[in-house]
Formats: C-alpha cells, structure tokens, sequence
C-alpha cells in the first residue's frame, strides 16, 4: 500500500540562482580528488601505490575494518600523490585522469536469477558498495546486515538542490535495475518517496513501493520519509541511497561499467549562469565554476546544497555523494545595527521587524554571515516548528551534548540523521551547531553500543 | 578608515584578552559581527538572541512609558493637585506634560540603577569567566523597573539586583542555565528581605512615605492613601476604581504593571512575533479564570459569609482578577521566559495553566500579600523541569511501544 504522505511542518528557503534546467556536458577535468573523510568512520587501506595507473572503476582502496568493501577510481588516470593528515590519515587521493577513460569491465549478472547474496558480492566488488547508507548512526551499510527496508527519496526540497526530477529523466533502465538489485537486498520493501505532483522517472518502476510526498522542506529528506512510513526502532536497520546513486548502481549492473558520471547543479547567487552539467565524481569544480561564471569573487562554494554541504574553496574537488554545487556570497562583513533594526532582505523564522514571512515566495540572496553569536540555548518551541518528526528536538540535542547514551537512545537517536537538523540549526538564535552535534553523538553511540 | 574599520582592528587586538568581551560586548551592540558560518549549515537566519531580546523590550516600552505617567498622576492626584481621569484612556487629565517629568524623574533612576548594576555584574562575570557577555540581563533590566513600587529606594534596588544575577543566574553558569526568572528573583529578594516597603498602601504612589513621615511628625498635611486595589480587596473594602480606569491602568500599583491595555498590546507584539509562548499565556489566563470560577462559586453556593477574611477576593468576578494586579504582566512578559518556563509545546499548557491557576488561589488566601502572580512563577519555575520531563516521557513511551506492537 503506497501512502500520500503530507508533512506540514518545516521550512522552504528560496534562494537566488537556483539552477536553469538546462543540461551541458562540462568540459573534462584533469585533476581529481577523493576524500576518504566523504564515507565516514571508514578507515582506507590503499590497493593501488602513488605513480600506479589504473582504469575507472579500478579498486583504489578497501575498508581495513570491513576487507570486503571495495572503493573504486571514477575515472582512468594516475595516482598522483596520497596525502595524509595528522596520524598519517590519509586525506586524500589526488589523480591525474587520462584525456579518455578505459573502463574496468565487472561481470553482468542476470538480475531475475541473481541471489541477493551474488548482488551484495558484486556491489561490494564493483565499489558500489558506499552508495548504500545504513540508519541507525548514519554510516556506510555494513554487508552483513539485512535491512527491514531500504529508502530512496526523489523528492528534492533542500534550497538550491538539483531537481532529481530533472536529473534522473532518461535514466529508467538504470534505476530499474538498481532497484530490483536493492530488493533482493532487504527482508522488507524498497520504498521510493516522490513530490506529490511530479511525474519522476522513478515514479513507474517495479520491485519497490512508490509513495507520494508534498510539503516544504525536510519532506524531501529521507529521515522525515522513513519516519512516517516505517519508523526505525531498537535493534533494527534501514538503508537508505540517493536516487542519483542508483544511476551509478544500475548502470554497473546493466553493462559492467562503473560510470561515475552525475547530473551536477551548479547554483547560487554568485554564479551568473546557474544550470546543470554532467560531471564525475570527484572532480575538480574549477572549471565548471568559471563554465557557470563566477560574478562574485568573494563567495563560499560549497560541495553539497547551502544546508549540510561541505565548504571547499576553487580549489576544491566535488564530493563523493554531492550532486550540487552552491556558491554563494561569503558573509565577513560587519553589518550596523544588524540586530534591531528591520530586514527586508534576510530571512528569518520569526517576525521580530523582520519581513520574509510577508513574502513566502520571494528569493533571497543570502550569504554566509552567523547574523549573531553564538549563545547557549535560550529559545524554545521554534526547532518544533521546521522538525516534522516525533522527536523533541532540543532535548535530543541536549542528550548528545552531556553525552547520555541512555536518554538519547530513548528520544530516538536511531532514527535521525545530522542532516535532519540542517533547519533546526538554520532557524536556531543561539546558532549552535546542531548537525554536528549529532554527528558527534552517532558517533559515540556508534562507538558505544553499534 | 571608518569607525567600522577602527573597531574591527581594535577587536583584533583584544582578542584573546581578558577584557575582549567587555569590548565584544559593546562592539556587537554597534555592528553585527564579521563571523561566517564553518561546519555545518552555510546560511543561517537572521534572528539572533540580540534581536530576540529587543524584541520583548520593544514589546515593554508602552507599558515603561505608560508607568511614567501614571507615577506622576498617582502623585498628584494624591496630593490633590489635579482631577482624575474623566474621559477614557486619552483623558486630558492623564497625559500631562507634568506627570511625565514628575515620572520620569521618579522611573528613570530605576532604569539606570537597574541596567547599571545588572550589567556591570554580567560583564564582571563575563571578563572572569572569558565567554561572551549575553543578552539575557537586556530583558531583566527592563523588567525589573516596571514590577517594582516606584517609591523604593535605589540602594535596596541595587542589593536586589546584585542578588538576584549572582545567585539567580550567575551562578547557574548564565543566560540560559537559570532555573529562576532572574527578574522575580530580584523582586522576591525585595519582597523578603524589606517586607515592610514592598506591601502594604505607603509604597505604591510616589511621595505617600514621605507624607506618612511628614504626618507622623506632626505637620498639618493630608494623607495620602495609596492602596492598590489587591490591598484593599484583602481587607474587605470597596475596589474603589472604575473598570475602565483598572483597564487602562490608572492604579496605583509597581511602575509598570497597571495598564492591562497595554500589557495587551505587548502580548500580541510577542504572540505575533513568535518570540513568546502564546500557549504560556492562553493557557495561563484560563488557568486564572478556572480558580477565579471556583472561588466565585463558592460564594454563590454560600459557603463562606461576607464576615470571612477571603470574601473580598473571592467575590471579585472572575474576569477582574485578570485585569488587577501583576497578574497580566507577569503571565505576558514573565510566565513566558522560554528559559525558566517549560520547554515542550504540550508542557507549556500545563505550566501556564497552573501559573494561572495559583496566582489567583495565593492572592486570595494570603492577606498579608495579595499578590500571587510572583509566587505562582517561580513555584512554577521549579516544577518546568518535572513537567518536561513527563512530557518528554510519554514520547519515550510511545517510542517503546511502537516496538512492542511490532514485536507481539
């Protein structure tokens, strides 16, 4: 039974430069980068030496706690150097790609006759492993799970996001197959979320449940998804992918090939031709930055949407699970009078002489200024209204803070996500970091009792 | 090279120096901070505890304003020198140029002790403790003023305000650590340690102390009688004032509090704003209805006789309680503290309710002090942790059970 899910609470920030829908091929990039910190608590172990040369979908590295899960180069090229941060963690691997990719070519299985247990081997083995995201503590699934069900949200409502509507068309085959593989995955459903009135390629596709969601921003998110249509209780696991992955997925299923190409939203107002590119993963932004014309010299440009993406410079590589670069105007300036007097041109979540709440529509051009310090908690009741889940919000966060395993257990740690406080932590006064609080709780639990 | 460029290289010099908050302190005040985001979201609101706070002190303003005047008018209806109000809330009588000096010269040394010494404490403890100066002391300070008698002397003011940042919230580790509403705490220090200034009919219009002073030694002047209606309700007599007069504020009472009218306007600037609980108050208007029902049904039921101690309050229709007294200010501006306060949206409920409902109960059954609503906060204060914690319980439970039915 599919559901019509409707969630009333929660927060749209419309934002300038969201991207046009209008798709180029961006110019290939030379340099490329992966960041072993982009799947978290993995500890890489390197296959391949600085100076080897490999083929895309080549095994880069494994997981030293996990042998099984491979990690895989997006493209052909040169293993350049490996750098490494305190402790000698490795922090990242810099390729050289080669002007044309060769591919490494993995077996195709017959995906009605396969095994569940042959399809986990096969994505372990192709690096298509670190797609799939397991709740509870929001980390890579470990292998030898089996999930009650398994998420996959198309409903994009974080601002400036890529439109999964528009980057999955044409892309049908592939999601089939990703999906029928995920199946087999679980002893549960594959459940897809899709906006209400969206005619999403993900919307006819068989082996899975497709549900229908409207509302503001988090509904797109896929914790608020889980939430209302299975929850996750003690002792349980879901995993979750993102759509755009099951691209990825579904294409090493049909032909071997491990294509690391994505539909990549270049968005923000600092950009003067914001619109779609399909770019690798990993690869430098530079390029397609100055492809979308950077107007604003001092801007953030950000791997991931403005709510829980990660601050690169020009420098920068895209992220291994972003589909979405943001580049917005950088906030280091001092502002007179900031705090009392009237904004028109900010928005707020309250209506303390500030006006977005007369224009619910209009766009903003926000940048990155904390608009006020830091502060201990003082306000209440204003998490609950943008937090369309079950949970109390400031208690959760206040039980990761003072580190109580028992109570954040009880007020259902298992179930969130730190990207499930990106709002609560953009509406909050006292500007905590809410997201990395509970990044850091997970962490604990994680350590503590998963 | 403006102003703007000048403070910021003068912060950077400070930085990491005892004295950086104090001069962070006065800095952010001018220029909202440089700071951008790290981790994290990149974009945040606009709203930050700085405007938060402006917000309820914007919301208090008609009523400081409103207190000034009526100390005036108190003062000099009581020595006969003008009429009362005869025409509605924009009589003549009221808005007089002289009141407002009278008043103003009476209400602002309050204001000036009040922020003064409260802020100098919160950036001594700021300095010592090296984190930034926090915006809580900016509401207390203007709260403060206005729950006080305008006649108290501007000593005691500063031991009360001394005691009631130190030990109401300094001491708790600061803004948004307290368990007491720094505020009432300062007032309930006065009404303890000086139980003869903060009570009785001498306090509440300005000059009726010296006058009683002046009597006493043997001058042939009048009294002034400056009884508030709670007081003279608790004995037994008449209201002695209009409805209307009660409802715009032209009583006798602390500096800021008589004015339901305006107390109203600020409640819907709160409510509208978002910045205080709406739940707060409905819940504890209803609460202060329900014992203002109970108690006037028993005495139509004929349970107690006009003989009785109680009978003056407890006969008072239900819907003057709430327009007498501090109880519309302290359910407005201070029941609704979110720090203090309860902190769940359903605890709210409970909470206000029970602010209500116990004001109205202690102003009746305690003679000596008919005023509730000081009380009835802080009790509900202490008990804001034990309602969350039940209404944070039933969420557990229901998470639990959610298991258990998937389980049988």
């Amino acid at each position: 039974m599919s559901k019509d899910i409707k969630i009333k609470k929660g927060l749209n920030i419309n934002l300038k430069g969201e991207a046009e829908k209008t798709l180029s091929k961006a110019p290939r990039a030379a340099s490329f980068a992966i960041r072993p910190k982009d799947f978290h608590l993995v500890t890489p172990k390197m296959v391949l030496k600085e100076g080897a040369k490999f083929k895309a979908g080549e095994v880069l590295f494994y997981d030293k706690n996990n042998a099984s899960v491979k990690f895989v180069a997006p493209i052909s090229g040169t293993l350049t150097s490996i750098e490494r941060g305190a402790k000698r963690v490795i922090t990242q691997l810099l390729i050289q790609a080669d002007t044309a990719d060769t591919y490494f070519l993995n077996p195709v299985l017959d995906l009605n006759k396969a095994t569940g247990e042959e399809l986990k081997a096969h994505l372990l083995a192709s690096g298509c492993w670190p797609f799939i995201t397991q709740r509870p503590y929001h980390v890579m699934a470990h292998p030898d799970h089996s999930p009650k069900a398994i998420f996959i949200s198309g409903y994009t409502t974080a601002p400036l996001a890529a439109d999964l509507d528009f980057t999955l068309i044409g892309k049908e085959a592939e999601l089939q197959a990703a999906v029928t593989a995920l199946s087999k995955l679980t002893h549960g459903q594959v459940h897809i979320c899709i906006g209400g009135d969206s005619n999403s390629p993900l919307k006819g596709l068989n082996h899975c449940q497709v549900h229908s969601i409207s509302g503001p921003h988090p509904a797109g998110n896929v914790g608020v998804q889980i939430a209302q249509i299975d929850p996750i209780n003690k002792g349980e696991t879901v995993w979750t992918v993102k759509a755009e992955d099951l691209v990825i997925i579904g294409e090493l299923l049909l032909t071997g090939k491990f294509n690391a190409e994505r539909i990549v939203a270049l968005a923000g107002s600092s950009l003067g031709a914001p619109q779609y590119y399909a770019a690798i993963i990993g690869s430098e932004v530079a390029p397609l930055i100055s492809e979308a014309q950077l107007v604003a010299q001092n801007s953030r440009v950000i791997s991931g949407d403005v709510l829980s993406g990660r601050a690169i410079d020009l420098q920068g590589y895209l992220g291994y699970f972003d589909n979405t670069i943001s580049v917005i105007p950088q906030g280091d300036d001092y502002e007179l009078f900031g705090w009392n007097k009237p904004v028109f041109d900010k928005i707020s979540s309250t209506r303390a002489l500030t006006f977005s709440w007369m224009q619910p529509n209009k766009k903003y051009d926000l940048n990155t200024n904390t608009n006020g310090e830091h502060r201990a908690f003082v306000m209440t009741g204003n998490y609950e209204e943008v937090f369309p889940m079950d949970i109390f919000p400031l208690q959760i966060l206040k039980a990761c803070m003072v580190q109580d395993l028992d109570q954040m257990e009880a007020l259902g740690m298992y179930e969130v996500a730190p990207e499930d406080f990106a709002l609560t932590e953009f509406v909050c006064v006292s500007k905590q970091p809410h997201q990395k609080i509970i990044r850091e709780g997970l962490d604990l639990m994680y350590k503590e009792i998963g | 090279m403006g102003l703007k460029q000048s403070l910021h290289t003068l912060k950077e010099k400070y930085k990491g120096q005892k004295m950086a908050p104090a001069f962070n302190a006065l800095h952010t005040f001018l220029y909202t901070p440089n700071e951008i985001t790290h981790d994290g979201t990149h974009i945040k609101v606009v709203d930050d505890l700085k405007r938060t706070m402006n917000t309820v002190i914007m919301a208090m303003v008609p009523c400081l304003i409103f207190g000034m005047f009526n100390a005036g008018y108190q003062h000099y209806l009581a020595i006969g020198e003008i009429n009362a109000v005869s025409s509605g809330f924009f009589s003549s009588e009221f808005w007089q140029w002289s009141n407002l000096v009278f008043g103003a010269w009476k209400v602002l040394p309050l204001v000036l002790v009040s922020y003064g010494v409260g802020l100098a404490v919160e950036f001594l403890f700021a300095v010592i403790k090296g984190h930034e100066v926090e915006e809580g002391y900016l509401v207390t300070g203007m709260l403060v003023p206005l729950i006080v008698p305008v006649d108290i002397p501007l000593w005691m003011l500063t031991i009360a305000v001394v005691f009631g940042v130190v030990i109401g919230k300094e001491v708790f580790g600061g803004t948004g650590m307290n368990i007491l509403n720094p505020a009432l705490t300062i007032r309930a220090f006065l009404f303890f340690a000086y139980p003869t200034w903060m009570s009785g009919d001498k306090v509440w219009v300005a000059g009726a102390q010296e006058r009683a002073n002046e009597l006493a030694a043997g001058m042939k002047v009048d009294s002034i009688s400056g009884e508030t209606i709670l007081g003279s309700l608790a004995q037994n007599k008449s209201m002695g004032y209009e409805l209307w007069d009660m409802f715009y504020g032209f009583i006798p009472g602390s500096v800021g509090e008589t004015s339901t009218v305006l107390i109203l306007i600020g409640a819907l600037i709160l409510i509208f704003s978002k910045i205080a609980s709406w739940r707060i108050m409905l819940s504890a208007v209803i609460g202060a209805v329900v014992m203002g029902l109970i108690f006037n049904g028993v005495v139509d039921a004929g349970w107690i006789n006009s003989g009785s101690g109680f009978y003056g309050l407890m006969s008072t229709p239900y819907w003057n309680h709430l327009m007498i007294g501090g109880l519309a200010f302290g359910i407005v501006f201070m029941a609704t503290d979110p720090v203090t306060g309860s902190q769940t949206n359903k605890g709210k409920w409970i909470y206000g309710f029970f602010i209500g409902f116990l004001s109205i109960m202690i102003r009746v059954f305690n003679p000596a002090y008919p005023e509730g609503v000081m009380l009835a906060i802080l009790l509900m204060n202490v008990f804001a942790p034990t309602i969350d914690h039940y209404v944070v319980e039933g969420n557990i439970k229901r998470r639990l059970n959610r298991l258990k039915v998937k389980n049988v």
